[in-house]
């Protein structure tokens, strides 16, 4: 049983790898492209599934690679990692028939179509190899896959927003790989190995100065790919540029990968030293700042990027309470998150299909003009604010009572901090339903010509040529005084993607599709179905997380796991 | 373990310039950088690596005086990997000459209206359009749909 369990555990890397040569090589039939492509992501999710269940019932199952027991590469798929891997395949299966239903990311007629799927695979692979990873360079190497493939991905098409919006992106995460590989070096020197399980029992022989940088070096570098404040600013710049079905990938996937490997650091390698104060603090910035920025947003893919940073938040919270309530509450949260973010992101990509738009400004009477997409929205936009008896409830209960047990005055702040973000989300989705959902298109038209500043858009039509206070690209704002008309150019600007006219006008010239596009909303729908389906199962659920994060706190299962009997 | 001091040097040089070169606005000069504080970390692994030693190859000398080999193997991995993001921060460097006429990396024109709006003390374009008395019995209400 164990052994046939074993040999499944690198089919989650290999067979999306496998799936992109073949996707590749059939470039030039669009069909079995999409086949192979969905047939491969559908294995992974019953072989995650089956994972899962091993490592439940059987412990982490380990595979070390060629062979090379003990000195080569270790795959483990414990708890914590099965659950990962399981929900992230459900949620990258969603998004691939989803983007499948929108005709291929097909919003531009010049992307190149045929890349679009190899990439996604390798993403896919990407995520799974950094669940999966026993060794801290296999770790960074999963990090450059997925990362490489959301560069392609983020710039799919190469306009201009996007290469602007992914120049920040590639940098931004360049910079974070040098500062992995500069923690790898320096945790090579120190402890002379890389496989995390060894770190583990080695570090502890380390001179604390040492081994605290070595933690504080990794903290940083996974931070950044999380999103943690003050290291999340690139997020709510990099992301809404993107397809659709890309941002929700990214924003349900890519963050969550840097949590994972912060639960790694935290309770695997460095168990002794869990900074309790340090992320606490952080956490509570991550979630003000975040919720803060998302409520100045006008256009639903920020004000949801900036919801995404603040959530990070909750997670950080109960990765620092280091306790196993606070590290079980931590996982349920990621889990939920995970599906909630994807299908939020996923439903605003509907929006922008039926209403030509996601600026707040230019929309309004969508719960009319489209019901099933106010349902879509209203849903999981109510279980991202925590209203009870959704999913997002139980899991920030889970949080604020983990918080309250800890009963340290900076836990207490957060759980203070945490009611109050779970209050402001929810004037965030709020006001969002109010603007888009609830007034009528002509009560949004006649207000957006009421904004100072803001003349008719049909009447000057065509003569709308943007000009604005640049030097070389750049637009000066700050002490430096402001040119007259920046601000509404700025606006402008900000979605030349879409037409300049709002719902209103759009409707009056009849210029809108009359439908939701069935394939497209399907998916979407069967997202927000499994986000209640966490809620139903949330009991289960949780037991299970509970599991896992008394396997994490304890470490002894995974150490032996991988290390043999030798282990402590 | 022995370290070699001009290894680190040469390092923490490159590191240096590579960094600065990073903070400027023009992406070929990020580019510049990135190659410059890549090749200095890779020197880091060289300098965690220990001491010079024999080839490490199985029987031709005695382990203890042979060259770790594994840091050099990880090294390998990172070159690759840098080349393929360099020539992809090429790519868009090319890209962004071809839209913009140069190659800086730009502002984000939504942070700069929010920004502006900051600076001039008004509140967000969507505060209180709901609430806005005028608009609130609008007769047009429901003409559109």
């Amino acid at each position: 049983m164990s052994d046939t369990m074993n040999s499944l555990v690198p089919l989650p890397v290999l067979l999306p790898l496998l799936g992109a040569g073949a996707a590749l090589m059939l470039s030039k039939r669009p069909q079995a492209q999409r086949a192979v492509t969905f047939g491969v992501l559908v294995a992974i999710v019953v072989i995650a599934a089956f994972l899962l269940v091993a490592a439940d019932r059987h412990g982490p199952q380990v595979v070390w690679l060629g062979g090379w027991t003990d000195i080569g590469i270790a795959l483990v798929a414990d708890r914590l990692a099965a659950l990962m891997l399981l929900v992230s395949a459900v949620v990258t299966l969603a998004v691939l028939a989803y983007s499948i239903g929108q005709g291929m990311t097909g919003d531009e007629a010049e992307t190149p179509v045929s890349i679009y799927h190899p990439t996604f695979l390798v993403l896919v692979a990407g995520v799974s190899n950094a669940f999966l990873a026993g060794d801290l360079f296999n770790l960074f190497v999963s990090f450059e896959m997925l990362l490489f493939s959301s560069y392609v991905l983020l710039t799919l098409g190469g306009t201009a927003t996007r290469i602007r919006a992914g120049t920040i992106y590639v940098v931004i995460n360049v910079v974070s790989s040098m500062l992995f590989l500069v923690s790898l070096a320096a945790v090579y020197a120190a402890v002379g190995t890389l496989n995390m399980a060894q770190i583990s029992q080695r570090v502890a022989e380390l001179p604390d100065s040492v081994s605290l940088t070595l933690q504080l070096l990794l903290l940083v570098t996974f931070s950044i790919k999380a999103a943690v404040f003050p290291l999340s600013l690139w997020l709510p710049d990099s992301y809404p540029t993107a397809p659709a079905p890309v941002t929700a990938v990214f924003a349900g996937l890519l963050t969550k990968v840097g949590v994972y490997a912060i639960i790694r650091l935290q309770t695997l390698m460095f168990p002794d030293s869990p900074l309790t104060d340090l992320l606490l603090w952080v956490a509570l910035a991550t979630m003000l700042i975040g919720i803060l920025g998302a409520i100045a947003q006008s256009d639903i893919k920020r004000m949801l990027s900036f919801t995404l940073v603040s959530h990070i938040g909750y997670m950080i919270f109960g990765i620092a309470l280091a306790t196993g309530a606070g590290l079980s509450g931590a996982i349920f949260y990621v889990a939920h998150h995970i599906t909630i973010q994807t299908a939020l992101f996923l439903v605003v990509g509907l929006i922008e299909r039926r209403a030509g738009s996601t600026a707040l400004l230019r929309l309004g009477g969508l719960a009319r003009l489209a019901p099933v997409l106010g349902v879509l929205f209203f849903i999981p936009a109510m279980n991202l604010a925590g209203i009870p008896p959704l999913s997002g409830f139980l899991g920030k209960v889970g949080l604020l009572q983990a918080g309250l047990a800890e009963g340290s005055f900076a836990a207490i702040v957060l759980v203070a901090g945490g009611t109050l973000t779970s209050l402001l989300t929810l004037y965030a989705v709020a006001k969002t339903w109010a603007l888009a959902f609830w007034r009528s298109p002509a009560q949004a038209h006649e207000m957006m010509r009421a904004l100072p500043g803001e003349q008719d858009p049909a009447a000057e039509a065509g003569s709308a040529t943007p000009h604005m206070v640049r030097h070389r690209g750049h637009v000066h704002v700050g002490s430096v005084a402001f040119g007259e008309s920046d601000l509404d150019d700025a606006r402008r600007v900000a979605d030349d993607d879409s037409s300049d006219k709002d719902l209103y006008q759009l409707i009056q010239e009849d210029a809108l599709p009359q439908h939701l596009p069935y394939w497209m909303t399907v998916p979407a729908a069967g997202l927000v179905a499994v986000s209640l389906a966490i809620t139903v199962v949330a009991g289960p659920l949780f037991a299970y997380t509970d599991r896992a994060a008394t396997d994490l706190l304890d470490g002894t299962p995974y150490l032996s796991a991988v290390l043999g009997e030798d282990a402590p | 373990m022995d370290v070699n001091l001009t290894l680190v040097i040469v390092c923490a040089a490159l590191v240096g310039c590579g960094v600065y070169l990073l903070l400027e606005r023009s992406l070929t000069r990020v580019l510049v950088g990135l190659v410059l504080l890549s090749n200095g970390v890779n020197i880091m692994f060289l300098v965690a690596s220990g001491r010079a030693g024999t080839s490490p190859l199985v029987g031709s000398s005695d382990p203890e005086d042979m060259a770790d080999p594994l840091p050099q193997a990880l090294v390998l991995t990172a070159i690759v990997i840098t080349l393929g993001t360099i020539a992809f921060l090429l790519a868009m460097a090319h890209r962004s000459w071809q839209i913009n006429g140069n190659d800086d990396v730009q502002d984000d024109t939504e942070d700069a209206a929010i920004r502006k709006l900051a600076y001039d003390d008004a509140t967000s374009d969507s505060y209180g359009l709901t609430t806005d008395g005028q608009h609130e019995d609008d007769p047009e209400e429901d003409g559109a749909v």
